[in-house]
């Protein structure tokens, strides 16, 4: 069967919107960490330069995932690999 | 390319990177492209600013003037970084974890200044990444030998080693992705606003550029080099 280049275009513009679903995994981890952290704070104020650093730390590990899907997205969009 | 249909709302939107001179070497078609230019600024200001410190420096005085005195904050807080991350082994990684902390944070907030990023073009990045990488193996092979290297892989089990392997090469793949696809979609969301809503992006884009140009590119500067700390002290054992 014969698509044309709008239709792939169309088709990768939603694909690229689905990719980027894998935002929600970062934020809602990044939300729990940062819980966490205030709640160290809390329990601990000395410590608060030390926890703010590890927490910063462990959130950009957290969201390469989300990273990773806004990579897809942006290679659907604009390299367009799909189109022939 | 048909890019056309996507961006047909606004020809102006613009964050692709562009050549700028061709040149042929051994039967392949180069490019010098924006990310080149930026980088040579980069390294200039850098270059400038060591050689104005170097002066400073030797003429230092014992209550010190203005430049001297924001030479020393910046040394000092690069070398409590280092030594809070690695311990006794930090004054020998300093250079370099100073140099690349300096690079990277020069090049994340030069998209302030109207430049186009150098990390958000994935070679400057992977360059950096592989960079790391060497020098953790390096410091791997040199301080565990090849008998503790090969103990490594064979962690749990002797057939665990090639899902080891595979950790140990995405490392600098996901060192890599991380700080490039932080400083791209930075990057894409400035040009989009300032591409999409034309006089309406007047004044309030200051406090886009505050957050995506300053704060995720310091937040992503910190990472890399703490991450590239942790995995080289790893490296090196006790």
């Amino acid at each position: 069967m014969e698509f044309n280049e709008n239709f792939i275009l169309g088709c990768s513009a939603i694909g690229a919107g689905l990719a980027l679903i894998a935002g929600i995994g970062p934020g809602v981890g990044q939300g729990i960490a940062a819980g966490h952290a205030a709640a160290a704070v809390g329990r601990n104020p000395g410590a608060k330069s030390e926890i703010t650093s590890t927490m910063l730390l462990g959130q950009a590990v957290a969201e390469t995932t989300g990273l990773y899907g806004l990579l897809i997205g942006m290679i659907l969009l604009f390299v367009q690999p799909l189109v022939p | 390319m048909g890019t056309g249909i996507l961006l047909s709302a606004s020809a102006d939107v613009d964050f692709m990177i562009h050549g700028i001179f061709q040149y042929e070497i051994f039967g392949q078609k180069v490019w010098i492209t924006t990310t080149h230019v930026c980088l040579l600024i980069v390294m200039g200001i850098i270059m400038i600013f060591c050689l104005l410190a170097n002066r400073a420096v030797k003429r230092a005085t014992e209550v010190p003037g203005a430049f001297q005195n924001v030479v020393e904050l910046i040394v000092e807080m690069l070398d409590n970084m280092i030594k809070g991350v690695m311990g006794k082994n930090g004054p020998a990684f300093a250079n370099y974890i100073g140099i690349l902390f300096m690079f990277i944070l020069l090049s994340n907030i030069s998209g302030l200044f109207g430049l186009r990023p150098p990390t958000a073009d994935y070679g400057v990045t992977l360059a950096l990444g592989l960079i790391s990488f060497t020098l953790i193996h390096f410091n791997k092979f040199k301080h565990q030998k090849v008998s503790g290297v090969i103990k490594g892989l064979c962690d749990p089990w002797p057939f665990w080693a090639p899902i080891n392997m595979i950790g140990d090469i995405a490392v600098p793949i996901s060192l890599s992705l991380r700080l490039f696809a932080n400083v791209l979609s930075g990057t894409v969301m400035m040009a989009l606003v300032y591409g999409l809503l034309g006089w309406i992006a007047t004044v309030w884009p200051a406090a886009l550029h505050v957050y995506f140009d300053l704060f995720s590119g310091a937040i992503q500067t910190y990472v890399f080099t703490m991450l590239t700390m942790t995995y080289i002290s790893d490296a090196i054992g006790d």
